[in-house]
């Protein structure tokens, strides 16, 4: 088996979407007798904006945390860049290039936004602990390219002025943009982002949609989100994935799964047997 | 009429001026501008490296002499030297306001008929590709910062780093052309146009030509004796005359450093990190950081708190006299010196005030509190008079002549009249050519032997020689029964309050005076804070019970010192409202710098100043608002109207307010 093939696109706003980065194959996840995802199969093209949505408790949230290898699926197959993904460890699915936000802010609250930000060069930095503790020859080149990169998101992401603040002292919208800049700084080919508009005011969601846009536009990374507010996913992303108790319902362009049955009943609230 | 050739050996244009500074100090910093955490520099040589390319750019992108280009954005290196390019290349510069409005934008290019618009970012080339559907003069669009940009259509577009590259490459095709061209810009040729803020009706473009401009750099900077190794962060607005002289008039004359900071938010840590030695402030960013200042000291521990308080008052008692170099006893200069050790010093450095020798505020007018604590604690600060029609200077304070309720003395070469009806008139060196395409305007304005009308009243004290100001001359007014009217004199007195952001005062033709009050959300809410009050809104804020309490206190005090001057004792507040919003320049309620439009605020809460004057309780309004992206929505409220007492002088028979 290998993944699914499509032929490169140009967006209307003149993006590339490319073949399969990532494919789900019949994923099923349980926690003892709890079934959280149903025989779910879906996939994520290189350049897009895909998003997962569904009612609370729908699994969208497992299903990102598949995909980040924090759970392993009973059954089903991930396949990511033409291969298999054996069973892995977080760190290990990291190293791949996927780099992930939190539905609860992660952060280290004691730390400065520079320095939480930092901590996501971990995968670009080789020289042992005792060259880092001499600091000389590799270390020191490593620190300043990767000081670099953050500066690079800093700027990218206007946070220029909170650069030296603990996080702790943030309020909420700031956090949120310092995980997304940690989570970008690992220079991912595949970003994943939980709910990173959650509890934010029109305003800031206004922004985050914009950093969200111009990541992808800018620096081409493939983002898979989970999100609530339906006009926001909407108006964001490529192609959309409807979850309800831990099935698919709906998967396609906003405007196929705007105008499916199944997933409006869902929204809507229509009687179960 | 003054000759049109410059006194001999002097620049006679601001691109001269660039070429005389990489002759004298090539390798002293001209710019720097922190990116990427780190503050990168530009030598004067180096600066006329990057302006010659862009100047070259332009040429191969058709630019002839007289033509004129919108310069829109922050502040920021590449902007100034597109700027002086636009100089080199004998066109002229129309430096932009950055939060204007596509509306307000529309007008100012349409106007000025600009062939070339350079943007700092996709947002000011949004506005413009916005405008050109009514607006067809733009050929060309520059931007600096390519972010977001990359899929816009680039026919007619271009990034500021490919003009300068093909300029580069076009060095030796325009190398000659470039030379006559900047040859032939002379003294009284137009050096920058910049359009006046408009506090009332549309904004009007000012002409200064490059003798305006170098005579004023060069007598302001010898009033303070500026040398080539002041430091200034350049962060108000490009479009504003004051901006243009300090960053570029005084720079080039003195071929001192501009700094520009990294970003709008990151301007305190800018200022800290370059300490600058010359600054200008307008009064309402000294009373934001006195603010933020009082707060972190009512949260700081009792110890410091103590420290600070006691130290204060100690450098309020001897700080001025010390700056102005009055005698002070050895106890008091041995208690200040420890004072400046433990507080002062400290207090200077976190805001970035410790380099400062000469600061500067102006275009409203300051508190005498806050004045004094900037004074106490060492640091010159001095005021001055100016605007748009006089290349900024009219009055300034000397070095040891400060006092927060002047203005100063004539500034070098400005010779100063006071019209019959009390308004000023001023001559100088200075005084702009002409309003661009409005004859009317500038005739109304200037008269035909130089006199330029201010529309300010004010008046010159006799014993120090020093200008008083006391109103714009068209807001003086009388009331019901003849008595002057002067709002801003009592608005100012109002604001000087912490808690009180803004103040609006009505009064003329009628027979007492009532106001709009804006809190200040920043105080009122760390108050609100600290006595758990709590509130989900600005609204909420503004019309709490205790907040309006307390402005009411502050109205009253306000009543009694007003009442003090028989003058315009007339003028106490009897009636007032605190706004359910801030008043914006968005909603057209103030000018881009954030002076007040008496007319439309007028106009626009027009329910609630008859609810002011009918006698009711309460009001209830309904408030059209502009989002930041240009979108209108509505607001509604029910407002409280408040009595406030008055002070009965004599011979006045007013009936206090119930």
């Amino acid at each position: 088996m290998t993944m699914m093939h499509y032929e490169p696109y140009q967006t209307e706003d003149g993006r590339t979407i490319g073949n399969t980065l990532m494919e789900m194959k019949n994923i099923t996840l349980r926690f003892g007798g709890v079934v959280a995802i149903k025989d779910i199969s879906f996939d994520i093209r290189e350049g897009e904006i895909r998003a997962i949505i569904g009612p609370n408790g729908a699994g969208k949230s497992s299903m990102l945390n598949v995909i980040s290898g924090f759970y392993n699926p009973q059954d089903g197959e991930v396949w990511y860049k033409g291969e298999r993904r054996p069973h892995m460890r977080p760190y290990q699915v990291a190293r791949l290039g996927i780099a992930r936000t939190f539905q609860n802010i992660a952060l280290f609250e004691g730390m400065s936004v520079l320095d939480n930000i930092m901590t996501g060069r971990l995968n670009h930095m080789s020289a042992s602990i005792l060259d880092q503790m001499i600091w000389w020859g590799k270390a020191e080149r490593e620190e300043v390219k990767n000081r670099e990169k953050a500066e690079e998101i800093i700027d990218f992401l206007e946070i220029q002025a909170i650069r030296k603040t603990p996080v702790g002292r943030l309020p909420y919208g700031l956090k949120k943009r310092v995980e997304l800049a940690r989570a970008l700084v690992a220079d991912p080919s595949l970003l994943l982002l939980d709910e990173p508009m959650a509890g934010m005011n029109v305003e800031e969601k206004e922004d985050m949609s914009r950093f969200i846009l111009d990541v992808n536009d800018e620096f081409g990374t493939t983002i898979a989100l989970i999100e609530h507010d339906m006009g926001v996913v909407m108006d964001l992303s490529d192609r959309v994935v409807v979850m309800d108790y831990g099935k698919k319902i709906g998967d396609g362009t906003p405007d196929e799964v705007r105008t499916n049955q199944e997933v409006i009943d869902a929204y809507l609230g229509v009687a179960h047997d | 009429m003054a000759r049109t050739t410059a006194v001999s050996g002097v620049p006679e244009s601001v691109p001269a001026l660039l070429a005389r500074n990489v002759a004298q100090f090539p390798s002293k910093p001209a710019y720097r501008e922190k990116e990427f955490g780190i503050w990168q520099s530009w030598t004067w040589a180096e600066t006329a490296e990057e302006i010659q390319s862009i100047a070259f750019g332009l040429m191969a992108l058709g630019a002839d002499k007289g033509d004129y280009i919108a310069i829109i954005g922050r502040n920021r290196p590449a902007l100034y030297w597109s700027m002086v390019a636009a100089m080199k290349i004998g066109a002229i510069p129309v430096p932009m306001y950055q939060d204007a409005v596509a509306d307000e934008m529309a007008y100012v290019l349409e106007h000025a008929g600009a062939r070339f618009a350079i943007c700092g970012d996709q947002e000011q080339v949004d506005k413009v590709i916005e405008v050109q559907e009514t607006v067809h003069c733009i050929e060309h669009i520059i931007y600096q910062d390519p972010r977001g940009l990359r899929r816009y259509d680039h026919s007619k577009m271009h990034s500021l780093a490919d003009v300068q590259t093909e300029g580069r490459a076009a060095h030796e095709r325009f190398e000659r052309q470039l030379a006559e061209r900047e040859a032939a810009v002379g003294y009284d040729d137009t050096c920058v146009m910049l359009y006046t803020s408009g506090t009332t009706g549309k904004s009007k473009g000012v002409v200064l030509s490059n003798r305006n401009v170098i005579e004023t750099a060069r007598n302001s900077s010898e009033f303070d004796h500026l040398r080539p190794s002041e430091e200034i962060v350049a962060y108000l607005p490009m479009a504003w005359v004051g901006d243009f002289i300090f960053s570029i008039g005084q720079a080039y004359w003195t071929g001192f450093c501009t700094n520009c900071p990294e970003s709008p938010d990151t301007m305190m840590t800018d200022l800290r990190e370059i300490g600058p030695t010359y600054f200008f402030a307008p009064p309402r960013m000294f009373e934001t950081m006195l603010t933020s200042v009082m707060i972190r000291m009512e949260d700081a521990g009792r110890v410091k708190r103590n420290m600070f308080h006691y130290f204060m008052a100690h450098a309020k008692r001897v700080g001025p006299a010390l700056l102005d170099g009055k005698p002070v006893g050895v106890l008091d200069r041995l208690k200040y010196w420890i004072g400046d050790k433990l507080v002062y010093g400290p207090l200077k450095n976190t805001l970035g005030f410790t380099r400062v020798r000469v600061g500067y505020t102006a275009g409203e007018a300051i508190g005498p509190e806050i004045f004094d604590f900037y004074r106490s604690l060492g640091i010159n600060l001095k005021q001055l008079y100016g605007q748009t029609e006089a290349t900024v200077f009219i009055t300034q304070q000397p070095d040891g002549e400060v006092r927060a309720d002047t203005v100063g003395v004539p500034s070098p070469g400005v010779e100063i009249r006071i019209g019959d009806n009390g308004e000023i008139y001023y001559r100088s060196p200075g005084t702009f050519v002409e309003y661009y395409k409005n004859p009317e305007s500038t005739a109304d304005t200037k008269d035909p032997e130089g006199w330029v009308a201010t529309g300010d009243a004010g008046f010159i004290e006799e014993a120090t020689g020093h200008l008083r100001i006391i109103d714009r001359a068209k807001d003086v007014g009388k009331m019901a029964d003849g008595r002057l009217f002067a709002p801003k004199y009592v608005e100012n007195k109002l604001k000087f309050y912490p808690n009180i952001l803004e103040a609006v005062v009505f009064g003329a033709g009628r027979d007492m005076c009532t106001a709009f009050i804006n809190i200040d959300l920043a105080a009122v809410g760390n108050w609100a804070e600290r006595n758990n009050i709590a509130y989900a809104s600005y609204q909420e804020l503004a019309g709490h019970r205790q907040v309006l309490d307390t402005i009411q206190q502050h109205v009253e005090e306000v009543n009694k010192s007003v009442a003090q001057d028989p003058m315009l004792s007339g003028c106490q507040v009897h009636r007032f409202l605190v706004l359910h919003k801030e008043l914006d320049a968005d909603d057209g309620e103030l000018t881009r710098t954030r002076k007040v439009r008496r007319k439309i605020i007028n106009e626009k809460f027009e329910d609630l100043v008859t609810a002011l004057y009918d006698g009711s309780k309460e009001i209830y309004t309904e408030t059209e608002v502009t989002y930041e992206d240009g979108r209108k929505g509505k607001i509604t409220a029910t407002l409280e109207i408040r009595d406030a007492k008055v002070v009965e002088t004599a011979g006045q028979t007013q009936v206090a307010a119930q």
